[in-house]
């Protein structure tokens, strides 16, 4: 039982993360239509400003620099490549970030090389006992710094101007035009916001207990897709619960796969995938796509 | 006729792609009129009013020639800088945002004013002209009828205070009741000061509210004149207003499928007051 707990909380901690990943990739569906392949890239980026630039800003600023230097590259590949390709087809688009990620991914890599890049938190390894459960603090801060994300988000969306203009372009993006909302700054805040997320994200993926920023963490990045695509591409709701779903899913196969042996090793990596394509199975459009009435 | 500087459509031509829509258009609406716009489907209506609102880029369209200038100075073809100039259009087909409230469909179209106050000003006047839309404040635009829909449209647009409003088609797919509603809407919008570019199928309606008119055919300017003018001329009371022929005298489709089978064989009969 108390295994199940830990398991329990590390994986809705871990899927709060993977949350803040699919609401930035969800952000930018509705703001463009354009399923963004880029993310990853935006998140190694993101992940490795702090892992440079904390020996000599301290960690705080050097977590500021990577929020605002993620951004930046987000609407920078808004600005100069998908603003200009406009006119494609949104498949096209999809690909051409499949272009820009590998691009970006292969740069950073071979600044990374082999090495592992700590990111200089102030939690390090320490642990927090809560009764018979053992969890490290690191989990602790990204649930509550992802809650706190995604809350304000939601009630940006509902409450800002912001929000309107967002939610207005996603379902009518000429009508939305006829308001005088600027569809070009739309977009382009979306790129960033869900730069900024995704740099924040790129924090707590690699924090303990991984041991920092590799080459591999685009890999772990890679899982807030089937979180996006099992909640509903268009759906800030739907990140939401797929990033738990996935997090979940994933830490609760990975503790258990001693039991599940006949299954093979690193099926905790398989199962969001696993788990997107049941739910795509019967609900096409994700839990929370397009159909749902109660969308925010 | 300009009067003071309103909106000036000079020898306008739209093309999508190679095909040309829009050839040599003069249009002028001075200010505090009301100036309607009539013609068949295909003859390039709301292809005019997308050139003045700046959205024919999003049917990949553009101006070929020519030029659309407000208050004496030329818009430039974005829609954000016609909302800025004042000039708001209220689409064909309604397109309220189904998915959000109705105080939010109404907040949408405050988007394009900076001033807060304007805003709240903008939306206690909406809310004097279109009661249902404060009594449905919350309600999700979507679940309204067709004729609430057109209400909050209109008034959507009216939030972003507009001297010079657009409207294409207000009352296509209304029930007759509704449709009177929406045109008395209209005088009353445009005795509050705005002036107003009416883009309508139905002819009669349209004739009734508005001082001018311009008849478009196949992308040009084939008629235009008084309203009162137009209305007794028997070219438009026979293919726009569906009278001046014997068979068009009679109310068009029902009767004919009522008809008893013994009647005398009647020529076959195509809604003539669509066709150009």
């Amino acid at each position: 039982m108390t295994t199940f707990l830990e398991l329990l909380v590390n994986g809705i901690s871990v899927g709060a993360v993977y949350a803040l990943i699919a609401l930035g990739f969800v952000v930018i569906f509705k703001a463009t239509e354009v399923v963004n392949f880029t993310h990853a890239s935006l998140l190694l980026a993101g992940g490795f400003l702090v892992a440079k630039l904390h020996p000599a800003l301290g960690f705080w600023l050097a977590l500021a620099a990577g929020v605002a230097g993620a951004a930046l590259v987000g609407a920078l590949i808004e600005f100069l490549i998908i603003r200009r390709a406009r006119v494609g087809s949104h498949g096209v688009l999809a690909i051409v970030t499949i272009g820009v990620d590998i691009l970006l991914t292969t740069e950073l890599t071979r600044e990374i090389g082999t090495d592992v890049l700590a990111l200089g938190d102030p939690w390090r390894d320490q642990v927090l006992h809560l009764g018979p459960i053992t969890i490290a603090e690191t989990r602790i801060v990204a649930l509550g710094v992802a809650a706190a994300l995604i809350t304000a988000f939601l009630l940006a969306f509902k409450f800002t101007g912001w929000g309107v203009a967002m939610r207005a372009t996603a379902e009518d993006a000429e009508t939305a035009a006829l308001m005088g909302v600027r569809l070009g700054r739309v977009s382009l805040s979306a790129w960033a916001v869900a730069g900024a997320l995704a740099a924040i994200a790129a924090l707590f993926l690699c924090v303990f207990p991984t041991p920092g920023l590799d080459r591999s963490t685009t890999a772990a990045a890679m899982k807030a897709f089937p979180a996006a695509i099992l909640g509903g591409l268009d759906s800030t709701t739907g990140a939401l619960a797929g990033g738990l779903i996935v997090g979940v899913t994933e830490a609760l196969m990975s503790g258990y796969q001693s039991q599940l042996a006949f299954l093979g090793r690193g099926i905790g990596d398989a199962a969001p995938f696993l788990v997107m394509i049941v739910i795509l199975l019967f609900r096409p459009a994700g839990i929370f796509g397009t159909k749902e009435l109660a969308r925010v | 006729m300009a009067g003071e500087a309103g909106l000036e459509i000079a020898d306008l031509a739209v093309h999508y792609g190679p095909v040309r829509a829009l050839r040599g258009i003069r249009v002028t609406v001075p200010r505090g009129a009301v100036v309607a716009v009539l013609g068949a489907n295909g003859a390039g209506k709301t292809t005019l009013l997308r050139a003045v609102s700046g959205t024919l880029r999003f049917h990949r369209g553009g101006v070929t020639s020519g030029t659309v200038s407000f208050g004496g100075s030329r818009l430039n073809g974005s829609p954000a800088t016609a909302v800025a100039r004042g000039v708001v259009q209220v689409p064909e087909g309604r397109r309220v945002f189904a998915r959000m409230t109705v105080a939010e469909n109404l907040r949408a179209g405050a988007l394009g004013v900076r001033d807060r106050a304007k805003a709240g000003e903008a939306r206690d006047r909406v809310h004097a002209l279109f009661p249902i839309l404060a009594e449905r404040a919350h309600q999700r635009a979507g679940l309204l009828s067709g004729g609430e829909q057109q209400m909050l449209s209109i008034g959507r647009a009216l939030m972003a205070n507009p001297s010079m409003l657009l409207l294409d088609e207000p009352t296509l797919g209304l029930a007759p009741k509704m449709a009177a509603r929406i045109a008395a809407t209209i005088r009353e919008i445009n005795a509050q000061g705005t002036s107003v570019l009416l883009v309508e199928q139905n002819a009669a309606m349209a004739l009734g509210l508005a001082s001018h008119a311009y008849v478009l055919e196949v992308g040009e300017v084939a008629l235009s004149g008084p309203a009162a003018e137009l209305a007794a001329s028997d070219e438009v009371r026979r293919r726009y207003l569906g009278v001046g022929t014997p068979e068009t005298d009679r109310p068009v489709g029902i009767n004919a499928e009522n008809a008893p089978p013994d009647d005398p064989p009647r020529p076959v009969r195509t809604l003539s007051r669509w066709t150009a």
